[in-house]
């Protein structure tokens, strides 16, 4: 098969060898535009991995739902009711939902947003505190600096043992004074410190300021009875998160007498809708990048089918020698659409090996994802061979052109210009 | 070898056209070195041109070694040409960025023939015509003699029936033109057919027969005593 003729690809390389200063100037183009296709590709990409790991520590098919005021009178009961779950909600729900995982109830010191005291040696940080089960921590995950967050242990003894937050250690201890085994006091309760966590840069609902202790711990110490304050809902992979939260709501509405079009009544918080709307973004942003990087690659490919038309031009006498040699008009055709085919391929692959080069530097400067996020910025495979093969095939449409105004130079105007 | 008859040629040049050959017929029978004479514009080029393929006659009969010519594709033509014809032009036409031996070797590569043997054919008429030292040597750092022995190399590596010299010493000096024409005979004396267009009258007499061509047409067409070049050397 011609494809594999040894004397043709020496031929082909040795008019581009030959040719130096201007086979590097045709290719300058499609290097550029390569560069251009893998940085957009790779930030783009580089961006998504950076949301991916901002999410990383919250399950994405989750949402949270709390109590609030009614909004509309019900069976007797008038607006502004304020609407209290108890701890049975929790059971009522995963039995009655079963495409419901994991549910965490959660009890908060005061209300929301109040500051609660939190005492020692004479310091207070005015944390949240909240009463969690184990169960929290599969849904948003604390990124444990030291010691361990609770257990079920702690839940079936009840134990007097906390974690706290980074930011409530800086206002409780002394720098480089250890935390974990220590007292603090809450609201006249003492809790020993059992794990500290930092903030991970992921979404942070609770905040850094917080405390955390045995749910079942909480109901004894500040007397909460049977009351919860929110739920944590991890749902099924599989399942619509919006579906499982309209099931809640009625299950609850129903429950807790709450007009059926109360809006208000009960809040909840979708989590995977930000994440479906972030992914639309990446991938309206990668699709974008595609686009743009596949036009800038289109207008290289152009330049060099037009650089080629010129040395076509230029070449006319050697083109005519060939011809008057014996060179058939399939042979010169040949010739010049390889020549297009073999200076994309190799400029794009130049262009690929810088730009590579460039994401990784990007990457060791910003990848940790520690300030934006933006990490791991590279090409998948897939996304390399679609924009070779796209480039490739260009070529080929492209090479034709020069190609054929090669094949029109008839070998007696050839020779005779000059 | 070469058979003509009755061959007529004319070039459209916008609305009126030029007949520049008008009917011309004869024969150029194996191991002959014939000149083509006549002033610019008598035709002698268009004529070769036809004898090379390069162009296609409107009318008339060519056989090349008992093969009709006619009506060839382009592909055809090529073929042809590379398996019947050597040609060597006036201003060399070497390809400038191949050395002399890659020169040599292109119709070899034209015919498939495997790499090896093509440079062992090549190296061996580029030594025919004295230029082995300078088988790598890019066409730019030879002079003109030199470059036109590598064409005549070149010409001769595709062992082709005929050669078709178009003005081949138009470009050199006298000296060199004579040591050219010295080369061109000796490839005579071993038998090759050779055709020379020239309009030097000294350059003609050192083939073996003259054809005149006026206007178009054959005026005379005669054997001559050729001069041997070697002795200008």
């Amino acid at each position: 098969m011609w494809l594999f003729d040894r004397d043709l690809w020496i031929e082909i390389f040795h008019t581009l060898g030959k040719n130096m200063f201007r086979t590097f100037l045709t290719m300058l183009g499609v290097i550029f535009a390569m560069i251009i296709l893998v940085l957009l590709l790779g930030s783009a990409n580089g961006m998504s991995n950076g949301f991916d790991k901002v999410f990383s520590g919250t399950a994405s098919n989750s949402l949270f739902v709390w109590g609030q005021q009614t909004s509309e009178p019900y069976k007797g009961f008038e607006r502004g009711r304020r609407i209290r779950y108890k701890i049975e909600d929790a059971d009522i729900l995963k039995r009655q939902i079963p495409e419901i995982e994991v549910l965490a109830p959660r009890i908060e010191l005061a209300g929301h947003s109040d500051i609660v005291t939190v005492y020692r040696n004479g310091r207070t940080s005015g944390s949240a505190v909240y009463g969690d089960y184990p169960e929290i921590d599969d849904i948003t995950k604390k990124k444990l600096v030291e010691g361990r967050f609770l257990n079920q242990t702690d839940i079936d003894h009840s134990k007097k043992v906390c974690v706290i937050g980074e930011e409530t250690y800086k206002l409780l201890f002394e720098k480089g004074e250890k935390a974990i085994g220590q007292d603090i006091r809450i609201n006249g309760v003492y809790f020993s410190v059992v794990g500290m966590y930092k903030p991970n840069n992921n979404i942070n609902i609770d905040g850094e300021n917080a405390v955390f202790i045995p749910f079942t711990t909480f109901q004894k110490a500040f007397n909460s009875g049977d009351r919860m304050g929110w739920m944590a809902i991890a749902v099924e992979p599989n399942t619509q998160v919006a579906v499982v939260e309209r099931q809640i709501k009625d299950i609850l509405k129903a429950k807790y007498d709450i007009h059926p079009n109360d809006e208000r009544a009960i809040g909840s918080f979708d989590m995977s809708e930000i994440f479906n709307n972030i992914s639309a973004f990446t991938t309206v942003l990668q699709g974008f990048s595609f686009f743009v990087g596949i036009f800038t690659l289109l207008a290289g490919v152009i330049a060099i089918s037009n650089i080629l038309l010129i040395t076509v031009k230029e070449r006319t006498q050697e083109i005519g020698v060939r011809r008057a040699l014996g060179a058939t008009p399939k042979i010169v055709k040949r010739q010049i659409v390889l020549e297009a085919i073999v200076l994309t391929a190799f400029a794009g692959l130049v262009g690929f090996a810088v730009s590579v080069g460039i994401l990784s530097i990007m990457n060791s400067m910003w990848g940790s994802g520690e300030d934006f996020p933006f990490v791991n910025p590279m090409i998948s495979i897939p996304q390399f061979i679609i924009s070779f093969l796209l480039m490739v095939g260009l070529s080929v449409l492209i090479g034709l052109l020069p190609a054929n105004r090669a094949v029109k130079i008839r070998p007696i105007e050839a020779l005779r210009e000059e | 070898m070469i058979e003509i008859k009755d061959l007529h040629k004319s070039y459209r040049m916008g609305s009126n056209s030029l007949h520049v050959l008008k009917g011309i017929n004869f024969k150029v029978d194996d191991g002959e070195l014939v000149a083509i004479m006549g002033s610019s514009g008598s035709g002698k080029s268009t004529l070769l041109n036809i004898l090379g393929m390069l162009d296609g006659a409107d009318s008339g009969e060519y056989t090349l070694d008992n093969v009709p010519i006619k009506n060839l594709s382009e592909t055809k033509a090529a073929q042809y040409r590379n398996k019947f014809l050597g040609f060597i032009f006036q201003s060399f036409n070497l390809i400038n960025y191949k050395s002399a031996v890659e020169n040599v070797a292109l119709p070899l590569y034209y015919q498939k023939v495997p790499r090896k043997e093509r440079q062992e054919k090549a190296m061996k008429y580029l030594d025919r015509v004295g230029l082995k030292p300078w088988a790598t040597h890019l066409p730019s750092e030879l002079s003109g003699g030199q470059k036109q022995r590598v064409a005549i190399a070149r010409a001769m590596a595709a062992e082709p029936k005929v050669l078709l010299a178009d003005e081949p010493t138009g470009a050199l000096d006298s000296k060199t033109s004579y040591e050219v024409m010295d080369l061109i005979q000796k490839i005579n004396d071993e038998g090759n057919t050779i055709l020379v267009v020239t309009h030097e009258e000294d350059i003609a007499h050192m083939c073996k027969r003259i054809v005149h061509l006026k206007d178009g047409v054959i005026v005379e067409d005669k054997k001559i005593e050729q001069v041997r070049a070697e002795q200008y050397v």
